[in-house]
């Protein structure tokens, strides 16, 4: 195995094996989980947020 | 809308927004102007004027360097600066460091022209650039880096939101690209000409790598974050998934990387190699139509804004033209399709569907989204926007129609054997079947330089009443200006 690892064109299919098992872990990660499913969609109205407080600011008469 | 406004120019740094913003403009008529002239110059080739200062060879780099870097870099830094400070609710880390992107930005793009006029190009595509330049890129972009980061450790909102991820790799990847793309040992000290560390197909390798690297992250992965804060703002509702999002992002990513060798099939590199990149380039459909189809259904249920707003009309048709482009892309990188596109027009009409159809045009949504927001008020005509948008349109679409044919013309002509065995077309026949084409393509260039023209009247008249009424209201001039 080390003999394998030690070997420089085997540096191609390891990292291929790596990235690809990681992006399939993120798959998961994403949608293993309903519960965090739902809060990662949560997240979607970050880009909302900001007119909130700019309400918020205008009612206080700021 | 007034008030709240004037709150955000306290709340947030606008003002270098509205340099890039300014700027983004200007250069993208300048230009497209010169891409018009150089289209110009192969229909009718008495346009070279017999001066090199005026030649194709000399003006290519200075289009793509405008329209690339001067209004797509410019809007970039524009568009970044403000979603990264919006949706962390902060204001920009180092603004004197963020004012320094501007001014060193700047000078690179009229460095850079400079030199390709006077006949300095160190010949490497997207990065003609001779070394002196190339460090002030790097010393530009590292402080972008820096300011970034800073404004995205600042923030007051937990989560970074995911279109800062985009632009946060696409600062990440540029500067690896950049580095490596423009190893090289200078002649001299007081010289700007350089030769670079790579030779043969390592070198071209290289090149690639960069080049489409630089399609990949530059001229995609920035502009998806670009779409993904502002088609889901000027729509107001959320993006469709933000689950979708994250594999988007990450299978982008993750791809990328390995497909710049299709620009190279059928030559010295190995056979592995180009391989590869078509193997990779066929995987990126998925994410990128999942990104496409992620964007455009954050409009369900509110399709009818395609019928009233011309701004959500740009986004909308950006993103079909992103679609288009990424099926395309795979498409041409197949080793037997690219036998026959490969050298052709159809390269430059596929690159110019991205370039004209996706980024330009969710470039100039994003722009006429922000604008009326930093200056205090209305766009001044949406009339002119909506005119905008037609020219705009039919002028991709003579573009690429017109390359569409020309290329496939020159694959099939380029390839036929008469009944000896012997080339059927000398290359000068294919030249001369081309003439109708490059007319057609100038024309559809005037089409989206006209467009262009009516978006800068539209923005100063606006930026000049938003002045006007800040100026009338007494508001300082920090916030007017």
């Amino acid at each position: 195995m080390l003999e394998w690892l030690a070997q420089a064109e085997n540096s191609k299919p390891l990292g291929l094996l790596i990235f690809f098992i990681t992006f399939c872990l993120i798959v998961l990660w994403v949608y293993g989980s309903r519960k965090r499913g739902e809060r990662l969609e949560e997240h979607k109205n970050i880009p909302f947020l900001d007119e909130e407080d700019e309400a918020k600011e205008e009612k206080h008469g700021k | 809308m007034a008030a709240s406004t004037t709150a955000q120019a306290e709340q947030y740094d606008f003002d270098i927004i509205k340099k890039f913003t300014v700027m983004a403009i200007v250069w993208a008529v300048v230009g497209m102007f010169v891409g018009v002239y150089i289209a110009s110059e192969l229909a009718w080739p008495f346009l070279n004027f017999d001066s090199p200062y005026l030649s194709f060879g000399r003006f290519r780099p200075v289009h793509t360097g405008a329209v690339i870097f001067g209004f797509g870099g410019s809007a970039l830094f524009a568009t970044s600066y403000y979603v990264v400070q919006r949706t962390c609710q902060t204001r920009l880390w180092a603004p004197g460091l963020a004012t320094f992107t501007f001014w060193g930005w700047q000078a690179i793009i009229v460095l850079a022209a400079l030199s390709y006029v006077t006949g300095y190009s160190q010949g490497r595509e997207y990065a003609e650039m001779e070394w002196p330049i190339d460090i002030l890129i790097e010393i530009v972009w590292v402080s972008y880096l820096a300011v970034f980061i800073g404004t995205l450790m600042n923030r007051k909102q937990p989560h970074i939101y995911v279109a800062n991820w985009f632009y946060l790799s696409f600062i990440l990847a540029t500067a690896l690209l950049h580095t490596f793309n423009n190893l090289a040992v200078p002649v001299g000290l007081f010289t700007l000409k350089s030769y670079s560390l790579f030779s043969g197909p390592q070198d071209a390798m290289t090149q690639w790598w960069y080049g489409h690297n630089a399609v990949g992250f530059f001229l995609t992965a920035a502009f998806l974050g670009m779409m993904y804060y502002f088609v889901p703002k000027h729509a107001g509702r959320p993006v469709y998934s933000y689950r979708l999002s994250i594999v988007h992002f990450w299978a982008l990513s993750f791809m990328y990387m390995w497909v710049g060798t299709h620009h190279l099939h059928w030559t010295a590199l190995p056979d592995w190699a180009s391989t590869l990149g078509a193997t990779f380039s066929i995987m990126l459909l998925l994410p990128s139509w999942g990104g496409m189809i992620n964007g455009i259904m954050t409009l369900s249920g509110a399709w009818d804004k395609l019928r009233t707003d011309p701004i959500m009309r740009f986004m909308i048709v950006a993103l079909s033209f992103y679609g288009m482009s990424t099926f395309e892309g795979p498409l041409m990188s197949l080793k037997d399709v690219n036998a026959l596109s490969h050298y052709t027009d159809w390269t430059v009409g596929h690159v110019h569907s991205g370039a004209l159809g996706w980024v330009a045009m969710i470039s100039f949504g994003s722009i006429y989204h922000m604008l009326p927001r930093l200056w205090n008020t209305q766009m001044y005509s949406t009339k002119l926007i909506n005119a905008h948008f037609w020219l705009a349109t039919i002028g991709v679409l003579l573009y690429i129609t017109a390359m569409w044919i020309s290329g496939i013309s020159q694959g099939l002509m380029w390839r036929a054997f008469d009944e000896f065995g012997n080339l059927q077309y000398s290359f000068v026949e294919s030249v001369a079947a081309m003439y109708p084409f490059y007319v057609m393509r100038a024309v559809g260039g005037m089409f989206f330089l006209a467009g262009m023209v009516l978006m800068a009247y539209n923005s100063y008249m606006t930026i000049r009443q938003g002045v006007r009424q800040a100026q009338a209201a007494g508001q300082p001039a920090a916030v007017a200006a």
